[in-house]
C-alpha cells in the first residue's frame, strides 16, 4: 500500500523532465496513468466479503511513528474517490490547460496533493496522518496560487493556508494529547481504549482541538470563508480539491474518530450544530453569488455541513446517509465544477449575470447540468442520486435519539426545521444555477468570445460523473453491500447489516413530505427571487466573516508593529535601562525568595585602619564627582584618582603585582584619555528632566545595592576549601618560581594569559584600522 | 574591612551605571572604566583581605594572601585596558565622522 501512496510523489519528480516535450505530448497524458493505476489497484478490494487490510513500514520506531496503513471500508471509499475523480480531473485538465501554461508546476502540485490525500485516508498512525494532512494544506496552497501573477490568487492562497494550518496545528495538539493518554500512536489502538479517553478530564479539550482541525479543513461555519476565495484556482483544482477530496478530509477525520467520541454528548451537540448551521448559512449565501464558482463554493460548504451534521447525529442510519452522500456529492459536484469550467472556457466569463440562453448552443453541457443541478437540489426523480441521500438525511433528522441535556434536546427538535429551511435554499440556488445559465434571454454581446460547445474531450469527465449520478439514481443499492456498508461499518467500528435504500417511501413518509415542502416552497421562492433578494441587504448586510478575517489579520500586523516600535526605539540608553532593570529585578527576586540575605554574618572580617578609610573616602568622593563634573579635563583626572586609589588599595591588600600593573595601566589610560581629549567635543551640561535623572538614579542605586548585597551574601557563605592552597604548595615545586601570582599566570593557567595577549593584539590592530582606514570616497 | 570595600564597589557600580546611562560618549566610557574598577574590587574581596603576606614564597612566611584572585584580576586589568583604549579610539572616530558625540542623535534608519 505504501507504493500506492508514494508513487504520485515519486512520479512528481519525473514530471519536470516529461514536460520538456509538452508541445508534442500534453504532460497530463503521462500523469493520467498514475491515478488510473491507483484506482485499478484499489478497485479490486471492493466486494461483499471485504475485510480490513493492514500494512506496516518502519519510519521512526523509537518514537512509535511508523507508516501504518490501514484500509477499511471508510478508507476504501475515500481512496476510490481520490483516485477515481483524480483520473477524471487529470483527463479534464488535459483539455482545460493549454500547453503554454506552466504544466510541470501544475502536475507536480497535483501529484503531491494526491499523495498527501491518499496518505491522510490510509494512515493509522496519528502523526503520519498529521504529516500528510499538512502536505494537503501546502499543495492546496500551491494550487490555489497557481496563477500567482494575480493578486486575488495570492490572497486566496494565503487565506486558505492560514486557516487550514491553524486548524491543522490545533489538531496536532489534540492528537498529541490522545497519544499521551492512551500511550499509543495508532488510531485503532485509541479506539480500543475508548473508556480511558471518555473518562479523561481533558476530553472536552481534545474534542475541541480535533474538531477545530476538521472544521477548518472542511470549511465549516465560521471557517468557511477560505473556500470561496480558493475558487481563484484553476477549475480542475476546484473540482478536485475543493469539492470532492480535500474538503472532505475534515469529514474523514470526524468519521475516523467517531467511535471514540460518539458516547460524549458534546460531540453530538457541537458537530450537529456546526453542521446544520453551515448547511443553512452556505445555502442561504449561495443564492446571493453571481460567480458560477462562487455559487458552487457556497453549495459545497452547505453540502459539507449536511454531511457533518449527519455524522454528528451518530445513529447508524444517519451515518449510512452521510457515507452515501459523500459518494453522491462527489459525483454531482465534481461534474458541476467541470461544467462551470467549460462555460468559463467557451464564453470567457463566469458571471451569471452575463450568461443566459446557452442551452441551444451548448446542448451537451446543458443536459449534463440538468442532471447535476437537479440531483444537487434533491428533486424527487428516481434517477437522481441526490434525492435519495437528501431523503435519508431528512429521515435521519426526524429520528434523533432523545437527549437528556437541555441544549441537546432542544437541538434535536430544531434540526428538522433547519434542515428543511436550508434545503429550500439549496433548491433555489440549484435552479438559479441551471436556469440562469442555460435558459432565458441570450446576452452574447456581453461575452468576450463567441460561445460554442466544448470539445468532446472536455465533456468526457463530467459525462462519466453524470453517468454515475444516473446509475446510482436508478440502482441506489448498487454499491451498498460491496462498499457503503463496509464504510459505515468502518465508521461505527462494528460490522453492519446490509442496508436497503427504498425508491419510494410512500406519501405518508415524513421524509417525502419534507421533500415536497422543499420543492414546493423552493419553486415559489425561485420564481419570486427578484422580489425578496433585498433581504441580503439586511442579513448579512454589512456583517461578513471576511471582514472579520481581514480586520484580524490587519490587527495582528498593527498590534505587533506597535509593540515592537514601543521598545525598539533605536535608543541605546533605553535598551541599556531594560537590560539593567531585568538584571536587578531577577536577581533581587531570587535573593529574596531563596533567603540569600538572611544569613549575612559580620564575623571573620579583616581589621580596618585609618589609612584604608581615608583612601576609600577619597575614592567615593571621586566616583561621585564623575557624575557632576562638566569639564572633560576634570572628569578625566577624577577618573584617574579612582584608578590610582585602586592601586593603593592593592598595595594595602598585599598584591604587589596588581598594584604595579594597575599603576602602569592607569597612567597609560590617562595618557590615552588626554590624547582623545583633544579630539572629543567639550562636555555639555546635562540637560535632563527630573524624571529621567530619577529613573537613572534608581537604576544606578539598584545596581550598586545589588553588587554590595551579593558581595555580603557571598562573603558570609563559606562552602569549601580554597584551591589556592594547592597553588601555594606547588608554585615552587612544579612551577619553579617564587612569585605565586606569576606562576599561576604563566604556568598553572597559562591559557588565560595567551588569550589575554590575543585580546591586546586584536585591540591594537583594531585601533590601527580605525585610525588608518578611511572611506576615501566619502571624504 | 571586606564590607567597606564591597560598599565602595557598590558605589563604583552605581556611579558607573549612572554614567553609562548618559548621552555623551566620553561619560559612557568613563562609566565602563569605573565598572571594571568595581568588578576588580569585588573579585579581590571574594578571596578575603589582609590574611597573611604577599604571595611571594619566602621560607619565613607561613601565611599568604590568596593568589588566585590576584591572577584573575591581573588578566582582567589588561583586558579592560585593551577594551578601554579601543572604545576611546572608536569614540574619537565616531565623533569625528558624525560630527556629534550624542548617543541620542546616533540612530540607524527607521525599520532597519
Amino acid at each position: 500500500m505504501i507504493f500506492a501512496v508514494l508513487i504520485p510523489l515519486v512520479f512528481a519528480l519525473l514530471v519536470p523532465l516529461l514536460s520538456k516535450v509538452k508541445n508534442k505530448v500534453h504532460t497530463g497524458i503521462f500523469v493520467l496513468l498514475i491515478p488510473l493505476g491507483i484506482f485499478l489497484y484499489f478497485v479490486r478490494f471492493i466486494g461483499n466479503d471485504f475485510s480490513p487490510v493492514r500494512h506496516t513500514y518502519n519510519w521512526i520506531p523509537s518514537l512509535g511513528i511508523n507508516f501504518d496503513f490501514y484500509l477499511d471500508g471508510l478508507s476504501l471509499l475515500f481512496v476510490l474517490l481520490i483516485s477515481g475523480i483524480g483520473t477524471l480531473v487529470v483527463f479534464y485538465s488535459i483539455y482545460y490547460l493549454h500547453v503554454s501554461e506552466r504544466l510541470a508546476h501544475f502536475y507536480v502540485y497535483l501529484l503531491m496533493f494526491m499523495s498527501a490525500m491518499l496518505g491522510v485516508v490510509l494512515s493509522d498512525n496519528v502523526f503520519v496522518l498529521y504529516s500528510f494532512w499538512e502536505l494537503t494544506s501546502i499543495s492546496s496552497f500551491l494550487l490555489i496560487g497557481y496563477w500567482h501573477h494575480r493578486e486575488r490568487s495570492r490572497y486566496g492562497a494565503q487565506k486558505s493556508m492560514l486557516i487550514t494550518v491553524f486548524g491543522g496545528l490545533s489538531m496536532l495538539g489534540g492528537l498529541i494529547l490522545l497519544s499521551v493518554i492512551t500511550g499509543t500512536t495508532s488510531i485503532r489502538g485509541m479506539i480500543d481504549q475508548v473508556d480511558l479517553i471518555i473518562n479523561n478530564n481533558y476530553l472536552p479539550l481534545i474534542l475541541g482541538l480535533i474538531l477545530l482541525g476538521a472544521f477548518t479543513k472542511s470549511a465549516q461555519f465560521p471557517f468557511h470563508i477560505w473556500l470561496p476565495d480558493a475558487m481563484e484556482a484553476p477549475t480542475p483544482v476546484s473540482a478536485y480539491l475543493h469539492s470532492a477530496t480535500m474538503v472532505k478530509a475534515g469529514i474523514y477525520l470526524v468519521a475516523r474518530f467517531l467511535p471514540i467520541f460518539v458516547a460524549f454528548e458534546w460531540f453530538y451537540i457541537t458537530v450537529s450544530l456546526v453542521g446544520i448551521v453551515t448547511l443553512v448559512w452556505g445555502s442561504y449565501m449561495a443564492v446571493r453569488q453571481t460567480d458560477l464558482k462562487g455559487i458552487l463554493a457556497f453549495s459545497t460548504i452547505s453540502q459539507l455541513g449536511m454531511i457533518m451534521a449527519m455524522l454528528g447525529f451518530g445513529t447508524e442510519a444517519a451515518i449510512f446517509a452521510a457515507v452515501f452522500h459523500i459518494l453522491n456529492h462527489a459525483t454531482f459536484k465534481g461534474s458541476l465544477f467541470m461544467i462551470a469550467g467549460i462555460i468559463d472556457h467557451e464564453t470567457g466569463t463566469r458571471d451569471i449575470r452575463k450568461l443566459g440562453g446557452l442551452f441551444t448552443i451548448m446542448p451537451i453541457s446543458g443536459t449534463l447540468a440538468v442532471f447535476g443541478t437537479f440531483s444537487m437540489a434533491g428533486v424527487p426523480f428516481p434517477f437522481l442520486n441526490g434525492f435519495y441521500s437528501k431523503e435519508l438525511f431528512f429521515e435521519a433528522t426526524t429520528k434523533l435519539s432523545d437527549q437528556a441535556n437541555g441544549l441537546a434536546s432542544f437541538l434535536s427538535t430544531a434540526i428538522p426545521y433547519l434542515a428543511v429551511f436550508g434545503s429550500i435554499f439549496t433548491f433555489v440556488y440549484s435552479m438559479y444555477l441551471f436556469f440562469g445559465v442555460f435558459t432565458g434571454p441570450k446576452k452574447f454581446d456581453l461575452l468576450k468570445k463567441k460561445p460554442h460547445e466544448a470539445p468532446i474531450g472536455m465533456l468526457i469527465s463530467p459525462l462519466i460523473l453524470i453517468l454515475g449520478v444516473i446509475i446510482i439514481g436508478l440502482f441506489p443499492n448498487i454499491a451498498n453491500s460491496s462498499l457503503l456498508v463496509h464504510a459505515t461499518g468502518g465508521i461505527m467500528n462494528s460490522p453492519m447489516e446490509p442496508y436497503h435504500v427504498h425508491y419510494w417511501h410512500g406519501f405518508d413518509s415524513i421524509a417525502f413530505q419534507m421533500s415536497l415542502i422543499v420543492v414546493g416552497l423552493g419553486i415559489v421562492l425561485f420564481l419570486t427571487r427578484k422580489k425578496w433578494s433585498n433581504i441580503y441587504h439586511v442579513l448579512p448586510g454589512k456583517l461578513s466573516f471576511n471582514k472579520v478575517y481581514d480586520k484580524l489579520i490587519q490587527k495582528i500586523d498593527d498590534v505587533s508593529a506597535r509593540v515592537t516600535n514601543a521598545y525598539m526605539t533605536g535608543s541605546i540608553k533605553l535598551y541599556m535601562s531594560i537590560i539593567l532593570v531585568a538584571i536587578i529585578v531577577a536577581t533581587f527576586t531570587i535573593m529574596l525568595t531563596t533567603g540569600g540575605l538572611s544569613n549575612i554574618s559580620f564575623e571573620d572580617l579583616a581589621e580596618v585602619s585609618v589609612v584604608d578609610i581615608a583612601v576609600v573616602i577619597i575614592m567615593v568622593l571621586a566616583a561621585l564627582a564623575t557624575i557632576f563634573v562638566n569639564n572633560k579635563l576634570a572628569l578625566i583626572i577624577i577618573t584617574g584618582i579612582v584608578g590610582f586609589g585602586i592601586s593603593i588599595l592593592f598595595v594595602i591588600f598585599r598584591a604587589p603585582d596588581l598594584a604595579l600593573t594597575q599603576l602602569v595601566v592607569e597612567t597609560v589610560s590617562m595618557a590615552l584619555f588626554l590624547l582623545a581629549y583633544y579630539h572629543l567635543p567639550e562636555l555639555r551640561k546635562r540637560e535632563e528632566t527630573l524624571q529621567t535623572s530619577t529613573t537613572n538614579t534608581i537604576i544606578a542605586v539598584g545596581m550598586g545595592l545589588l553588587v554590595t548585597l551579593t558581595g555580603f551574601a557571598a562573603h558570609s557563605a563559606d562552602w569549601f576549601n580554597k584551591i589556592s592552597d594547592y597553588f601555594v604548595e606547588t608554585a615552587y615545586k612544579l612551577g619553579g618560581g617564587h612569585n605565586i601570582v606569576n606562576v599561576i599566570l604563566v604556568d598553572m593557567r597559562g591559557l588565560d594569559t595567551l588569550f589575554e595577549i590575543a585580546v591586546l593584539g586584536i585591540a591594537a590592530l583594531a585601533i590601527y584600522g580605525l585610525i588608518k582606514l578611511r572611506n576615501k570616497e566619502a571624504e | 574591612m571586606e564590607y567597606i570595600i564591597l560598599i565602595l564597589a557598590g558605589i563604583l557600580f552605581a556611579t558607573a551605571v549612572y554614567n553609562l546611562l548618559q548621552k555623551q560618549l566620553l561619560r559612557i566610557i568613563i562609566g565602563t572604566v569605573l565598572l571594571s574598577h568595581g568588578a576588580h574590587l569585588v573579585i579581590l574581596t571574594m578571596g578575603k583581605l589582609k590574611r597573611g603576606q604577599p604571595p611571594i614564597l619566602d621560607d619565613a612566611v607561613v601565611n599568604y594572601t590568596d593568589p588566585l584572585p590576584q591572577a584573575l584580576i591581573l588578566t582582567s586589568i589588561v583586558i579592560s585596558f585593551g577594551i578601554t583604549s579601543l572604545l576611546l579610539v572608536l569614540a574619537y572616530r565616531t565623533a569625528q565622522e558624525n560630527k556629534t558625540d550624542n548617543m541620542e542623535e546616533m540612530r540607524g534608519e527607521s525599520n532597519e
